[in-house]
């Protein structure tokens, strides 16, 4: 077997890794130090992890006082690469013609890339903090209008992060 | 001739033509608000400014030329509109340089400092032609800090049209198109400068039968369809070229589909036919005839009641009535309503059988045309049904007579496609009811389809492939724009996007799909039950074999029809060529 260079690593160890039972030792070693550092694990669902306003997790409607700020413009159904959002618009006689009369975001579709909220020209979509999403069936994981409206000043992090680095 | 160089292209353009429709004829748009083909020159907007000049020239008529031995240009001191310059020999225009683009964005900042910018809530945009020049032809910034000037929002101008005078952009094509087209000039600019706005005169409204015309001729979404309002977003509609069947006179358009539901009719150019425009009535009813009261589904009568039953059983259910009977026992009805190639399937079964008491019924309504598009002749195919030889044979009955032949029970078997026997007479329909086996094509539900003995479902003109010949003789193609059952998998990537990608475990993936089927292919299917040989796969092949077999469709093809906008009877050797087509303004290709 000319021209073959071999590097396998049982060339590579050390006389004492291949012996094995120093490196057993060593491991339990470090398993026992770490049981006498602080804990990163916790105990959920009774302890809670509150993201920062830079976490992406369920999409929400901002909601005013008078109502939503969404105009049913379509773009986040259209810049949507997974198509969860539909649409519907409707006529008010409000300054701003236009109201979602449907809006559905399926969340068994959504994949929180947040393309939505970053094309809403009104700033009326938004990632909330929300990521505990378990529905009971498919029916369920589509979202409309009284799941997603989310009163404004719940979402005030989430606006000042996208005011300050969009 | 004079010979003008636009952007370095030798140009021949024609005596008295302006620069904007030279450089159009060959195929070059210089950016434009307020010109129109159809309509008369206002040069208001100042989009089209470019810059013209010409050789600068030596006492002796020699050019003259600089130190790198280019010609020079005297260029005129000010930009021109090229709507409203007449072309000269040995014209330069210039429509791209530094000068010309400069007063592009100029006019553009003009134009924009008082739009709203509305777009998520207008329904123009997606086809906006102030939307498509700012990403084109602007600096993309406003330096405007001042607030914008509020005007009349939601002014019903007429039945169909909503204003919004705050999105107007004075380019005034609507108030000229109501002078020179519609021929009711009740438009009209009211104030003055930034004020200015548009109104109706007083105890005037546009009622015109073409009013709608002026939403798709606005460049902005000022115009707006009152039927159409925020039904959808242009983007999330497929768009189908197709024929109009509101009458005789053919209209190109498009039909706008979302959720397998035709939304919207619209206009296409062509010049030969309808030019640039097609009536309210031809765009209000078009969604309408393809969606409501549709059949769905064969249906077989039992005891008096009409049931839904298999295509095996309703095809076998027919060809047996048909092949049981005698030929002088048996009446088909054609229709001015169905294609071409429907018909010639109803011909080619009518010779097969021998029958002879072929015709079809006439419509018309004196009320209804009114020389400018509109005809009397209501249905879209009359003259394609009587070219295609649906016609009554040696010794046949007219659809005229055929009500007192029933009554005498010498029909049996009568066949009638896409037609309402009540639209000839009351006494025809009643007579219908008296023959043995009814046997109806239909795509609507109408009086005849519900008192059918066997209801075939037709596909409408909108799911299938096909031609109608207008009034004028010209034979236009229509493609499929909604989904049946039987054209799902041939439509695919042609649906719109809802249609295209949806799941069963999506709500709006909730279009129906009808169960309905092309009348060729049907009567193909009955054909064959009466052992004829025929096997037309697609309505291309049921064309070929009429062209090949008809006189006046010699040589046509749908690829010919396509390629010159419709071809007239008898013309399909020396086709008249398809005419400049000018779009307004469309939803681009995405």
């Amino acid at each position: 077997m000319a021209n073959v260079t071999t590097n396998t690593e049982a060339q590579r160890m050390t006389f004492w890794e291949k012996i094995y039972l120093p490196e057993i030792a060593r491991g339990l070693g470090l398993t026992l130090r770490q049981m006498f550092r602080p804990k990163f694990t916790r105990q959920y669902p009774e302890e809670r992890w509150e993201p920062e306003g830079s976490y992406r997790g369920r999409p929400v409607l901002v909601q005013e006082e008078d109502g939503e700020r969404c105009v049913a413009c379509g773009l986040c159904s259209r810049v949507c690469p997974a198509l969860a959002i539909e649409v519907r618009a409707g006529e008010t006689t409000a300054e701003k013609e236009r109201y979602p009369e449907k809006f559905e975001i399926n969340m068994l579709r959504c994949i929180y890339c947040g393309f939505c909220e970053e094309v809403c020209p009104e700033e009326a979509i938004v990632m909330s903090k929300d990521y505990e999403l378990v529905f009971g069936s498919q029916e369920e994981g589509i979202l409309g209008k009284e799941k997603l409206l989310i009163p404004v000043g719940q979402l005030q992090e989430r606006l000042e992060f996208l005011r300050q680095w969009r | 001739m004079p010979q003008i160089l636009i952007d370095g292209r030798a140009i021949e353009a024609t005596d008295g033509q302006t620069i904007i429709e030279a450089a159009l004829a060959n195929g070059i748009t210089i950016p434009h608000f307020c010109w129109h083909p159809a309509l008369s020159v206002a040069g208001n907007c100042r989009m089209c400014l470019v810059n013209v000049g010409s050789h600068k020239k030596d006492v002796d008529g020699s050019l003259m030329f600089d130190e790198h031995g280019v010609p020079v240009v005297n260029w005129i001191p000010k930009l021109q509109i090229a709507c409203a310059t007449p072309v000269a020999q040995g014209m330069i225009v210039d429509t791209t340089g530094k000068r010309t683009v400069d007063a592009q964005e100029a006019v553009m900042e003009f134009l924009l400092v008082n739009h709203p910018l509305d777009c998520p809530i207008c329904d123009e945009a997606g086809q906006c032609k102030l939307q498509e020049y700012a990403f084109r032809h602007s600096k993309g910034k406003s330096r405007f800090q001042e607030e914008k000037v509020h005007k009349p929002k939601r002014v019903q101008l007429g039945p169909e049209i909503m204003f919004d005078g705050e999105r107007c952009i004075s380019c005034s094509r609507c108030i000229r198109f109501a002078e020179e087209v519609a021929e009711q000039p009740v438009l009209t600019f009211v104030r003055r400068g930034d004020k200015v706005t548009i109104e109706t005169f007083p105890d005037t409204t546009f009622d015109s039968p073409y009013s709608m015309n002026v939403i798709d001729i606005c460049p902005v979404g000022a115009l707006t369809s009152i039927d159409f309002r925020f039904k959808a977003r242009v983007w999330e509609m497929s768009f189908t070229d197709s024929i109009c069947p509101g009458c005789a006179r053919g209209c190109n358009i498009k039909i706008g589909v979302m959720n397998n539901e035709v939304l919207r009719a619209e206009p296409r150019t062509n010049m030969h036919v309808n030019t640039y425009w097609m009536c309210d009535h031809g765009r209000i009813t078009t969604p309408d005839v393809i969606n409501d009261s549709r059949t769905d589904g064969p249906m077989i009568r039992r005891n008096g009641v009409l049931v839904p039953t298999s295509w095996e059983e309703a095809l076998s259910v027919a060809g047996d009535a048909l092949r049981s009977s005698k030929p002088h026992d048996i009446a088909i009805i054609g229709s001015a309503f169905a294609s071409n190639e429907d018909n010639y399937a109803l011909h080619v079964l009518a010779n097969h059988l021998k029958v002879t008491n072929v015709d079809f019924i006439k419509h018309n309504d004196h009320t209804f045309g009114d020389g400018t598009l509109r005809v009397n002749e209501v249905a879209p195919n009359a003259i394609g049904a009587h070219a295609v030889g649906i016609a009554p044979g040696n010794g046949g009955l007219g659809v005229d007579r055929l009500a007192e032949r029933i009554k005498q029970g010498s029909v049996k078997v009568l066949v009638v496609l896409e037609d309402t026997l009540d639209n000839h007479s009351t006494e025809l329909a009643a007579a219908s009811a008296s023959v043995d086996t009814l046997i109806v094509l239909s795509s609507r539900m109408s009086v005849t389809a519900q008192s059918a003995t066997v209801l075939l479902p037709a596909a409408s003109f909108a799911e299938t492939h096909g031609t109608f010949t207008n009034i004028l003789h010209r034979v236009q193609h229509f493609s499929p724009a909604i989904v049946t059952k039987e054209n799902e998998r041939y439509m695919g990537m042609q649906m719109s996007r809802w249609d295209k990608f949806g799941a069963p475990n999506d709500r709006w993936s909730q279009g129906v799909r009808r169960d309905n089927r092309a009348g060729w292919r049907i009567l193909r299917d009955v054909l064959n039950a009466l052992g004829s040989k025929v096997s037309w796969k697609a309505a291309a092949d049921v064309f070929a074999e009429l062209a090949m077999h008809v006189d006046g469709f010699k040589h046509m093809s749908y690829a010919l029809l396509d390629k010159h906008q419709g071809v007239a009877l008898g013309k399909g050797h020396s086709p008249d060529p398809a005419g400049i087509v000018y779009e307004s303004h469309v939803l681009k290709p995405n």
